[in-house]
C-alpha cells in the first residue's frame, strides 16, 4: 500500500475511486459527548475577529465588499489570495476564490448581462472589452436559453406561474465528490478519467458519446488546472494528502476549484465530516496531532466556507435572500450495516457554531436517526436551542433510496456523492395553477393570456368537481411547460456552462436527477378544502375575472394532523409528481420533485391573487411545505404530523418545513429544552418525515433585531428559512416582517 | 361511561411533566385564582363532550414524540372536579401503556366518602401528581382564589403517605406569595412530604388578562408586574431549589 495510505483498511477503495468503501472500512464510531472538544486557537480567534470586520465592513457597504470587473474567474486566474496578509502564517488551509478575501469574482458564462448587472449594482463597471467578448464572440448560457425559449415559454416566465429558473446563472446543485482529491491525489483521478475517455464511445461516434467524450476532455483539463492552481499556493496535490491537514486542505482545492469556476445557486460540499476524521483520528493515534489542532484545522476549514461570495443581482436576492451559497455539509446518519456514522469530527463541525459563533454558512446538516447515539443527539440539539443554525434531515428515508454516502446537494435533496448529480428545477406556482383554472387561463396581474384558453368558471358559488377537473387539465399544462422549459435549460447549461471541475470529481458515467418543485402548496390544499367542505363565494372584477373569495362556514385547514385535509394534500403531491413522469427528461435523467420555496415565498407570493383559502392577493405564500400562517390550531405537534404524512416517495427533492419555536415552549432550562428538542426530531422523523429546520428564539427578539441591527449581539443571528440559514439582518425588511408574522401567530 | 367535559387539547406540552406530553383542559373550575391564565375554563358544564377512548386515540397521535419520559397530562380547570372521568381515562391509559399525569390544585379533594375512595382509585392508575399550593396561608389562600387550603393541603399529606410522586409548583406573584416568610412556610410544609419529586416555582405572568377582558371579567392585577429575576432567585432559594450563594 501507499505511504500515504498507512494504516488504513480495505482494498476496493485503492484499486478503483470508491470513497464510501473507504469511509466504511475505517472510519470510527464515536458514542461519548462533547468533553473532548477544545476552544479555539488564538489564530482562529484572530482570523475570525479579521473576517468580522471584513463581514462588517461589506454591510456598511451595502452588502457587497468588492466587484472583479477586469478579469474572468478561472482555476488560475489569481495568484494567492489571504483573509488577511499579514495573518496569512495563521492560516492553516489556504486558498480564495479571488485575490481578496470577500471579493466577488467576474463569472460571465451563465450570463453576461447578469454578471454586469450585479457589478453595477454595487457600482462596479465591467470592463467594455469583457462585456464585448461574451455579448458578440462568445456565447453565454442565458443566451442560448433565450435563443430557444417559445413565446408560451416567455410568458408562463413573466407571469411568475414559473419563476427562479436558472437561465442566468449557475445552475448549481452539483456536488463534486472533493474527498477525491485527499484520498487518492489528483494524478489518479486523471489516470482514471484518461481511462474513460479512451474507451468511451469506441466504435461508436453517436451524438451522446462525442459529447461525453468532450466533457471528459474537459474534465481533464479541469484537473490538471486544480494542480496548477494549488500550485500558487505552494501545494503538491498530484499525490494523496499524507496528514489530515494535507486531506483537509487537499479536499478544500478541489472545492475551491467548484466554487472559482461556477456560481451555482447551491454549491454544496457534501458529505466530508465523517472522512476528515479517518485521517484526524489516524494523526491523533500517531501522536502528531493534538484535538486543540484538530479543531483548528475543522474552524480553519469553515471559516473559508463562511467566505464563499457571488456576485448576484438584486431579482436573485429577492429570491434567494441574505447571500446564501449553500455550502451544504453533513454528519451523522447510519449505516446500511446498521452501524451509525457520528465521529468525533461531527462535534467539531458543529462544535465551529461555539467557538466562532452563530452562521449561516456552511449549512451544517444532522442526517437524523433515532438510532443516533443520545449523546450526539442531545449535543445536536443543544447547539440548535443556542444557536438556530442547523437543519435536520431524515436518514431512514433518504438512506433506502441513496445509500449511506449521499450528500444535501442544496438546501434538503440528497445525491450520492461522487455516483450522481441532479439537474436543479426551480419551482412551478401551483397557487397561481388555481386561478388559472378559475379563469379560464388568463392571468389576474397582466389579464394576459398565459394558460390555455379553457372555458372559465362562471358559477357565483365554487363546485369541488368542477374545480377539480379544470385544476388537473391546467396543471397538465403547466407540468409539460415546466419539464420543457427545464429541459432546455439543462441542454443549453451542459453546453455553455458545462461544470468541469465538479464533474472531474464525479464517475464518467453518472446518473442524473431532474428536480422540479412546487410553491404555494399549502394554500392549494387549504383552498380545495374550503371549496370542498365550506361555501366559497366568487368576487369579480370589472373583467369578469375571479379576483377575490369569500369563504362561508368552517373548513378543515392542512396543519391540524386533519386527515381530512391531510390527504388533500397527498393527493396534491402525487397529482403533480405522476405529472411529472409523464414527460421525457433531458439526458434520461430520472424525475423528482420538491416543496421547498427557499425565500422564494414572499417573491412568489407577491405575484400572485387572493386564493380561496383566506389567503389576501400578492401576500407571502407560506414556505416550503409549511402549513399557512393561522391554520396550525392544534400546536406544534399536530402541525408536524401533517407535513409527516406527506409521501417522501413522491418528493425525492425534498419536503422542507421551518418551524420557530419559543425558548420557554421547549423547557426552562438548555437541560430540560434540548432534551424536549431532541424527542421532538425523534418523534417527527420516526413516522416518515423528511426536513426539519428548527429555530429556537422570541419574537421579541426578531423584533428588536429588525430596529436595532447595529447592535453587536445581532452581526451574526443566524435564523433558518425554507431550506438554509440566513443572517437576520440581511434579510430585506418584507421578509422580515414575514417571519415576524409567522413567528408571531405560533406564540399566541 | 363516564363522558368528559373538554375546554381543549394541546398536542405540545413540554413544561407540565416529564418529558413531552398531550396536554388536555378539562373544562370546569371551582377556584377564582386572580391571576388564573385560563378563566375561559372556570365554568362548569361548558366545553365538549368527549369519551377516554376518543381521547385517547388523539393523544396516541403524538405517541412517537413521547420517548420513554412523555405521555398525557390532564389539566383545567380543575381535573379533579371530573374524578370519574379522569380515572376511567388514566386506566385506559395505563392499559395502553400511557404515562399518566394531572395538574391540579386540590380544591375538590376531601378525605370523606365517597370522593376519598374516588381518589384512591385515581392514585392506582395516576403516575404523577403536579400539585400547584396557591399559597401556603389559609387567609391569604382564600383572599387569593376564594377557597380555604386545609383540605389541598391534606391531599399532599394524604400523597405523601400513600406514596404518590409529587411536583409542587409555586406561581411567585410579587406582593402576595414573594413574601420571604410564606415561602419559608411553604418550605417547611414541603419538608414534612416524603415523596416530592421536584419543585417549580412559576413566576406570575400576565399574558391571561386579554382573555378576562374578553369575558368580562374584572382583572384586579392589572397593576402587578411578573417578578424579576433576582425575586425568582429568591424563591427559588428559600424553597431549596438552588443552593445558597
Amino acid at each position: 500500500m501507499r505511504e500515504e495510505w498507512r494504516g488504513f483498511k480495505g482494498r476496493i477503495w485503492t484499486e478503483d475511486v470508491n470513497v464510501r468503501d473507504f469511509i466504511q472500512k475505517n472510519y470510527t464510531m464515536y458514542d461519548g459527548d462533547e468533553s473532548f472538544l477544545e476552544a479555539p486557537t488564538e489564530a482562529t480567534s484572530k482570523l475570525w475577529d479579521r473576517l468580522q470586520e471584513l463581514q462588517k465592513e461589506e454591510r456598511e457597504k451595502g452588502g457587497v465588499l468588492e466587484c472583479e470587473t477586469e478579469v474572468i474567474s478561472t482555476l488560475t486566474s489569481y495568484g494567492p489570495g489571504y483573509i488577511d496578509e499579514s495573518m496569512k502564517e495563521l492560516e492553516k488551509v489556504v486558498g480564495l476564490q479571488t485575490d481578496k478575501p470577500l471579493k466577488r469574482a467576474f463569472m460571465p458564462y451563465g450570463g453576461i448581462k447578469m454578471a454586469e448587472q450585479a457589478a453595477s449594482t454595487y457600482g462596479y463597471k465591467v470592463n467594455d472589452e469583457l462585456v464585448k467578448i461574451f455579448s458578440e464572440y462568445h456565447k453565454t448560457h442565458n443566451q442560448a436559453v433565450f435563443d430557444v425559449y417559445t413565446p408560451e415559454m416567455r410568458r408562463a416566465r413573466h407571469s411568475h406561474i414559473i419563476t427562479g429558473l436558472p437561465d442566468t446563472y449557475g445552475r448549481g446543485r452539483i456536488v463534486g465528490d472533493y474527498r477525491r482529491v485527499a484520498l487518492y491525489g489528483i494524478d489518479f483521478l486523471i489516470k482514471m478519467k484518461k481511462k474513460d475517455w479512451l474507451y468511451c464511445g469506441d466504435r461508436n461516434m453517436s451524438e451522446e458519446h462525442l459529447r461525453l467524450r468532450e466533457e471528459i476532455a474537459d474534465q481533464i483539463r479541469a484537473l490538471e488546472g486544480m494542480k496548477r492552481m494549488a500550485q500558487i499556493y505552494g501545494f503538491d496535490i498530484s499525490q494523496p494528502a499524507k496528514n489530515a491537514r494535507e486531506a483537509v486542505q487537499w479536499l478544500y482545492f478541489g472545492y475551491l476549484a467548484a466554487i472559482k469556476t461556477q456560481n451555482g445557486a447551491a454549491m454544496s460540499v457534501g458529505r466530508i465530516s465523517t472522512f476528515l476524521d479517518i485521517y484526524i483520528n489516524r494523526d491523533l493515534e500517531e501522536g502528531t496531532l493534538t484535538e486543540s489542532e484538530a479543531q483548528e484545522l475543522i474552524d480553519h476549514l469553515v471559516l473559508k466556507f463562511r467566505m464563499v461570495k457571488f456576485a448576484r443581482i438584486p431579482s436573485y436576492n429577492e429570491l434567494f435572500s441574505g447571500d446564501p451559497v449553500w455550502v451544504t455539509l453533513e454528519m451523522a446518519g447510519i449505516g446500511t450495516d446498521g452501524r451509525h456514522m457520528v465521529t468525533k469530527n461531527d462535534y467539531r463541525f458543529l462544535h465551529t457554531l461555539e467557538n466562532m459563533g452563530p452562521s449561516p454558512e456552511p449549512n451544517l446538516t444532522v442526517l437524523w436517526s433515532s438510532r443516533l447515539p443520545e449523546n450526539f443527539k442531545k449535543y445536536a440539539a443543544k447547539i440548535s436551542v443556542n444557536t438556530s443554525s442547523i437543519q435536520y434531515e431524515n436518514d431512514c428515508v433518504m438512506r433506502p433510496v441513496w445509500g449511506d454516502d449521499y450528500s444535501i446537494c442544496c438546501c434538503v435533496s440528497a445525491t450520492q456523492t461522487g455516483k450522481e448529480i441532479q439537474f436543479f428545477g426551480a419551482r412551478a406556482n401551483l397557487a397561481k395553477c388555481l386561478n388559472y383554472a378559475l379563469n379560464g387561463g388568463i392571468d389576474l396581474n397582466t389579464h394576459e393570456q398565459v394558460g390555455p384558453e379553457i372555458r372559465p368558471v362562471t358559477s357565483e358559488y365554487l363546485d369541488y368537481d368542477e374545480v377539480m377537473h379544470k385544476f388537473n387539465i391546467m396543471m397538465s399544462w403547466l407540468v409539460e411547460l415546466y419539464v420543457n422549459t427545464l429541459n432546455l435549460i439543462h441542454y443549453m447549461h451542459d453546453k455553455y456552462y458545462y461544470e468541469a471541475a465538479e464533474m472531474a470529481l464525479i464517475d464518467t458515467y453518472t446518473r442524473r436527477t431532474f428536480a422540479t418543485g412546487i410553491a404555494g402548496f399549502s394554500h392549494v390544499v387549504d383552498s380545495l378544502c374550503a371549496i370542498k367542505y365550506a361555501r366559497v363565494k366568487t368576487i369579480r372584477d370589472e373583467d369578469g375575472l375571479i379576483r377575490d373569495y369569500e369563504v362561508e362556514g368552517d373548513f378543515p385547514r392542512y396543519g391540524n394532523d386533519d386527515e381530512r385535509a391531510d390527504q388533500i394534500a397527498i393527493w396534491l403531491l402525487k397529482a403533480f409528481m405522476k405529472k411529472v413522469r409523464e414527460h421525457h427528461t433531458y439526458r434520461n435523467s430520472e424525475p423528482t420533485t420538491s416543496i421547498l420555496t427557499i425565500t422564494s415565498n414572499v417573491v412568489y407570493g407577491k405575484a400572485t391573487g387572493a386564493t380561496p383559502d383566506g389567503r389576501k392577493a400578492f401576500t407571502p405564500f407560506a414556505p416550503g411545505a409549511n402549513p399557512s400562517y393561522g391554520a396550525e390550531k392544534n400546536g406544534l405537534l399536530a402541525s408536524l404530523n401533517s407535513v409527516a404524512k406527506l409521501p417522501y416517495d413522491y418528493a425525492l427533492d425534498g419536503i422542507s418545513n421551518t418551524q420557530t419555536i419559543s425558548p420557554d415552549a421547549l423547557g426552562h432550562d438548555l437541560e430540560e429544552r434540548k432534551n424536549t428538542l431532541w424527542h421532538i426530531l425523534d418523534g417527527y422523523f420516526d413516522q416518515g418525515a423528511h426536513h426539519l429546520n428548527v429555530n429556537v428564539f422570541g419574537v421579541e427578539k426578531l423584533r428588536d433585531c429588525m430596529e436595532h441591527p447595529e447592535k453587536p449581539e445581532y452581526a451574526n443571528f443566524t435564523i433558518r428559512v425554507s431550506g438554509y440559514a440566513v443572517k437576520f439582518i440581511d434579510l430585506t425588511r418584507e421578509q422580515q416582517l414575514d417571519v415576524i408574522a409567522r413567528t408571531e401567530h405560533k406564540t399566541l | 361511561m363516564p363522558v368528559g367535559r373538554i375546554h381543549s387539547v394541546e398536542t405540545f406540552g413540554s413544561v407540565d411533566g416529564p418529558g413531552i406530553r398531550f396536554l388536555i383542559f378539562l373544562q370546569g373550575c371551582a377556584l377564582r385564582c386572580r391571576y388564573c391564565h385560563n378563566p375561559d375554563t372556570w365554568k362548569t358544564g361548558a366545553g365538549a363532550e368527549i369519551t377516554a377512548d376518543e381521547l385517547l386515540d388523539r393523544a396516541e397521535r403524538y405517541r412517537s414524540y413521547w420517548g420513554k419520559e412523555g405521555g398525557i397530562t390532564v389539566s383545567g380547570g380543575e381535573p379533579l372536579l371530573q374524578l370519574d372521568f379522569l380515572t376511567e381515562l388514566f386506566e385506559k391509559a395505563k392499559r395502553r401503556g400511557i404515562n399518566t399525569c394531572v395538574d391540579t390544585a386540590g380544591q375538590p379533594f376531601k378525605l370523606t366518602e365517597p370522593f376519598i375512595s374516588g381518589f384512591r382509585e385515581l392514585c392506582r392508575v395516576c403516575d404523577l401528581f403536579l400539585v400547584d399550593i396557591k399559597h401556603i396561608d389559609p387567609v391569604e389562600h382564600r383572599r387569593l382564589t376564594g377557597a380555604d387550603n386545609e383540605n389541598i393541603l391534606q391531599m399532599l399529606t394524604f400523597l405523601s403517605e400513600a406514596g404518590k410522586p409529587v411536583w409542587i409548583r409555586h406561581v411567585l406573584v410579587p406582593g402576595i406569595t414573594d413574601d420571604d416568610a410564606y415561602l419559608r412556610r411553604t418550605k417547611q410544609f414541603i419538608d414534612t412530604l416524603s415523596n416530592v419529586k421536584k419543585i417549580e416555582v412559576l413566576p406570575y405572568h400576565s399574558l391571561g388578562v386579554p382573555k378576562w377582558d374578553r369575558l368580562g371579567l374584572e382583572y384586579t392585577l392589572r397593576d402587578t408586574a411578573p417578578p424579576d429575576a433576582e425575586r425568582i432567585e429568591n424563591a427559588k432559594r428559600i424553597l431549596g431549589l438552588t443552593p445558597r450563594p
